[in-house]
């Protein structure tokens, strides 16, 4: 078997015949609001039209390349409290710009209601068409429709949230400092991505006008019941209430340890709780963080989705422009340029290669889904029966945006083409074996086989260490134990690990104790102890 | 639909994220800085810097995967020539386990160590951090006729230096082209047509004729109209914008005598550097006057201070009473803020000293904000007991004049640095 390489975004580029007579919307790089406007409600009639997308109302905002830095810093969030860490990567992504290593992202688009779109004004008119297209229209669709956002975030608020969150922050700065707001959201962000409830539905339906409120009734009544003589009396007492409530319960362990809820793999949500020592507005900083973390959880599950959809559906509406007549030539070769760049997908053996590029096969899976609804062969008719040829293919595309996830959409829908255009295979890295193996290559017997590995390497719960608090003696010696259940012999790594540690340690205040345990044998591979530093 | 423009919001929105970002390195971003000025050649002193950092206070440590450990099922994309049951040996040193997927993220171990861009005030900010200029007294607003020359549009006349080459040539190409000024090329076109008219066989006179009339006409012309005339000259034009200043002036003083080594030298002109830029960070205006001696003190210019060389014995009294008659001819004591550095290896006339300390008691001492004092020396020359004349003597005034004298020795280039934190530090001064 020969097997030639070309990644499917080296082809030539060939113009799409048009359909009807030239009458361009806009002819050259040069832009205006009353431009954008109107390309903006023409793609509407294509988007919402032929394609029958469903978004939020869009807020397109115009940024300056410094702006831009900006945003990204704050992890694209058009609002976030002050932490030093944004300084840190601001400045290491200004670095890397500025020596070109890096160039900006053409816009940031967040998962809001209404939806907010970042366009930089250095862009051309061809790239804030394209822009559009891809944020306002697919992004936004995605972010409306996909059940994974609709589960776990709230468009509606997030905005709002992030103001209490902001204002809450510098407020706790002013009045305990800025080291000591420092050290809970340090220990919090490390321990961010076990700040997310895989499996409880935790989400809380107040809206951020309601938590400020909340927080707000806590201290008027914190400040009502001041009373000087009681601040003479040992610090303890702050803490006291929970833990002497639990302490009095704590003698029938098993019992106990239902009633926390162990186990229980948010660590973040279990030390907001139960934690003994932190003082009401740390536990409050816990929660914020949490709330965030639980906000970029289906981003993460939605990457190769998410971008596929974007890309898919500006390439559908910039086609289609086309086709009407209302794009130029210029523009078209502009926009292919920039869209084929965007969905390169590098071979393994590339310099340039970095991991799966999401939009190439985000963008090629999509486009396969739609071939296979209006031309599928017999392959495509044996894999996919249930909607092979059945000539919806924004329908099948729209009911596949809304139901699955990176994970779950590569099981069901990688096709064999895509398959063989990407020359997918399968290898296996054993630690004590000296060489890799090649398990399954793209043909009929490891089709199967290298889609079902894929869609695992999709998969978030494979990707970060599963974590989960299983025993906290609140009665005795008051030490928390953490279990890290440990699949296919994958030990944390330790440097890192005991870093981390200490900051769990920091915000439980007594001895941290995490066991690696296998997840097959049971065997206990490794343990950790902390102690919090003074 | 909306649109918002923002690109007018107020810039830095992540100012404070930074500010705290360098709090948080402070300690190794200040050991960057230190080393960086130390490369540095005293005119480019004065700037931003990139700094690399390895700072163990930015980490952002998580829970992560160890790595080359275990087992690990992945796919890649792009295969050219593998079948099933191929193996791939690992590289040498087990770099990842064939982890090629999982390349540094951005928030991984890599990202310890990076460099970045301080921009010029908070790398002085850094570099001076908890340093203060002893007594301030004198920081007032002068009406002094300080003026400084700013770009004011073009004008038709002024000095020939200040011509403005665009603006000349852009009206003298209107002017000739207005004009009609016939170029080099017609009048060659109109000479080779009139010569070949000539060498026509039959001669036709009226031709011939016309054409030389042209051609007379335009070599005139060409005369007449000038390439550039007096009319298209444009000259920059500059206005003098008074400006209020607060300044200070600053007296270096240095022993020029043989003993005073290159080395030494250079020891005296690292001090002085910092001095300078650290006056500069205070004042709008600030004046050096280096003054040099042996047995007599003369002012001279900075190259000559440093690299000239001279013989003679050391009078430190002369240079002192150089300054003073500089002081007293230029800088009065009420307008400006006095400083001095005074380097030298020790050296004097033991007659010399007793003098010294009059003049320092007496006239310099009160009209200074601050007199320091650098003895430079080789390392090894040095012990504590055995003082130099100099030190000796000065050290009675140290005790005398806490508030605005203070004394160092310096060995070595890395002690500047500390020193001069130490001449200035928060509350070694003036306390």
């Amino acid at each position: 078997m020969t097997i030639t390489a070309t990644t499917p975004s080296e082809s030539a580029v060939k113009l799409p015949p048009r359909m009807a007579p030239l009458n361009p919307l806009f002819d050259g790089a040069e832009w205006d609001f009353a431009l954008i406007n109107r390309v903006y409600d023409v793609m509407g009639e294509i988007a919402l039209g032929e394609m029958g997308l469903d978004i939020y109302p869009n807020q397109i905002e115009v940024i300056t390349a410094e702006q831009m830095l900006d945003a990204y810093s704050s992890i694209g969030m058009p609002l976030m409290y002050r932490h030093w860490s944004f300084g840190k990567r601001f400045a290491y992504d200004e670095a890397a710009y500025r020596k070109g290593h890096r160039s900006l992202a053409f816009e940031i688009v967040i998962n809001s209601n209404p939806c907010i779109n970042y366009i930089m004004e250095e862009n051309s008119m061809t790239m804030q068409a394209l822009v559009i297209a891809h944020a306002a229209y697919g992004h936004n669709h995605f972010f409306k429709n996909n059940n994974q956002f609709q589960q776990w975030t709230q468009a509606d608020h997030i905005i709002d949230y992030l103001s209490f969150a902001k204002t809450y922050v510098a407020d706790c700065e002013d009045r305990f400092g800025q080291e000591a707001v420092e050290l809970t959201l340090d220990a919090a962000h490390a321990l961010m991505n076990q700040g997310v409830s895989r499996n409880l539905k935790l989400r809380s339906r107040n809206p951020a006008k309601r938590e400020h409120q909340r927080e707000m009734a806590r201290r008027e009544y914190e400040e009502q019941t001041y009373d000087v003589l009681s601040r003479t009396l040992p610090e303890i007492n702050r803490g006291e209430p929970v833990t002497a409530s639990l302490l009095a319960q704590s003698n029938a362990s098993a019992a106990e340890q239902r009633k926390l809820g162990l186990p229980e793999e948010n660590i973040l949500y279990f030390l907001e709780k139960y934690a003994p020592k932190l003082a009401d507005w740390q536990r409050e900083l816990l929660r914020i963080v949490r709330s965030l973390s639980q906000y970029f959880y289906p981003q993460r599950q939605t990457k190769l989705m998410n971008e596929g959809c974007a890309t898919f559906v500006h390439y559908e509406i910039m086609n289609r422009l086309y086709e009407r007549g209302q794009l130029t030539d210029g523009t078209m070769l502009e926009f292919l340029h920039s869209h084929s760049s965007v969905v390169f997908q590098p071979s393994f053996n590339d310099r340039r290669y970095s991991g799966m590029n999401p939009y190439a096969l985000g963008f090629a899976m999509m486009r396969d889904i739609q071939r296979i609804c209006l031309e599928p062969s017999d392959e495509d008719r044996a894999w996919f029966p249930d909607f092979a040829g059945n000539n919806d293919p924004f329908g099948t595309l729209r009911d596949a945006w809304a139901n699955y996830r990176d994970e779950s959409f590569v099981h069901q829908f990688l096709s064999p083409k895509v398959m063989r255009d990407f020359h997918l295979f399968a290898l296996r890295d054993e630690a004590k074996d000296p060489a890799v193996r090649i398990t399954a290559i793209h043909d009929e017997q490891g089709y199967r086989d290298v889609r079902r590995r894929l869609a695992r390497s999709y998969d978030v719960g494979t990707q970060d260490a599963d974590l989960q608090v299983t025993d906290a003696d609140l009665s005795g010696s008051r030490r928390l134990v953490v279990t890290h259940t440990v699949r296919n012999g994958i030990i944390l790594d330790k440097v890192e690990c005991e870093r981390t540690l200490q900051h769990l340690a920091r915000l439980w205040g007594y001895r941290v104790r995490l066991i690696e345990v296998d997840g097959e044998s049971g065997r206990v591979l490794k343990e950790h102890e902390v102690l919090p530093m003074p | 639909m909306q649109i918002v423009d923002r690109r007018l919001n107020p810039k830095s929105k992540s100012l404070g994220n930074r500010q705290r970002f360098l709090r948080r390195a402070k300690a190794e971003i200040r050991e960057a800085v230190k080393d960086a000025i130390k490369n540095r050649k005293v005119s480019e002193a004065d700037g931003g810097e990139k700094v690399t950092i390895r700072s163990k206070n930015l980490r952002e440590p998580s829970f992560g995967l160890g790595r080359g450990i275990g087992n690990r099922d992945f796919v890649l994309p792009g295969n050219e020539q593998y079948r099933v049951g191929d193996a791939i040996p690992k590289p040498p040193g087990g770099g990842g386990g064939g982890g090629k997927g999982r390349d540094g993220s951005p928030d991984g171990e890599g990202q310890d160590e990076f460099s970045f861009v301080l921009s010029r005030d908070e790398f002085l900010d850094l570099f001076f951090d908890d340093l203060k200029l002893p007594n301030l007294v004198k920081v007032k607003l002068k009406d002094l006729k300080v003026s400084k020359p700013a770009r004011a549009g073009f004008s038709a006349d002024g000095s020939p230096a200040r011509l403005n080459h665009v603006r000349t040539m852009r009206n003298s190409l209107g002017r000739r082209i207005a004009l009609r000024r016939p170029t080099e090329a017609e009048i060659k076109a109109l000479e080779v047509a009139l010569a070949a008219a000539e060498a026509e066989a039959p001669r036709n006179e009226i031709a011939i004729a016309e054409l030389a009339r042209q051609l007379e006409h335009k070599r005139r012309m060409r005369k007449t109209i000038a390439f550039i005339d007096p009319l298209d000259l444009r000259y920059n034009r500059f206005e003098r914008v008074p400006k209020p200043t607060t300044q200070a002036v600053m007296f270096c003083l240095m022993d020029a005598s043989a003993s005073m080594t290159e080395s030494l030298k250079d020891l005296a002109k690292r001090f002085f550097m910092l001095l300078h830029l650290f006056l500069t960070r205070h004042y709008r205006e600030v004046h050096i006057v280096f003054i040099r001696h042996t047995s007599t003190a003369v002012t001279v210019d900075e190259e000559t201070f440093f690299r000239g060389t001279e013989t003679g014995g050391t009078v430190i009294s002369s240079a002192l009473e150089e300054m003073l008659r500089v002081v007293r001819a230029s800088y009065s004591p009420a307008d400006w803020n006095i400083y001095a550095a005074q380097a030298s290896d020790g050296d004097n006339f033991h007659d010399d000293m007793p003098r010294c300390m009059e003049l320092l008691t007496k006239d310099i001492l009160p009209i200074c904000q601050y007199f320091a004092y650098i003895e430079t020396a080789h390392g090894e020359r040095y012990s504590d007991t055995l003082e130099t004349q100099v030190w000796s003597g000065y050290s009675e005034l140290e005790d005398a004049n806490a508030a605005n004298f203070a004394m160092r020795r310096v060995t070595s280039p890395e002690d500047i640095f500390p020193v001069f934190r130490d001449l200035f530090s928060a509350n070694g001064v003036g306390t």
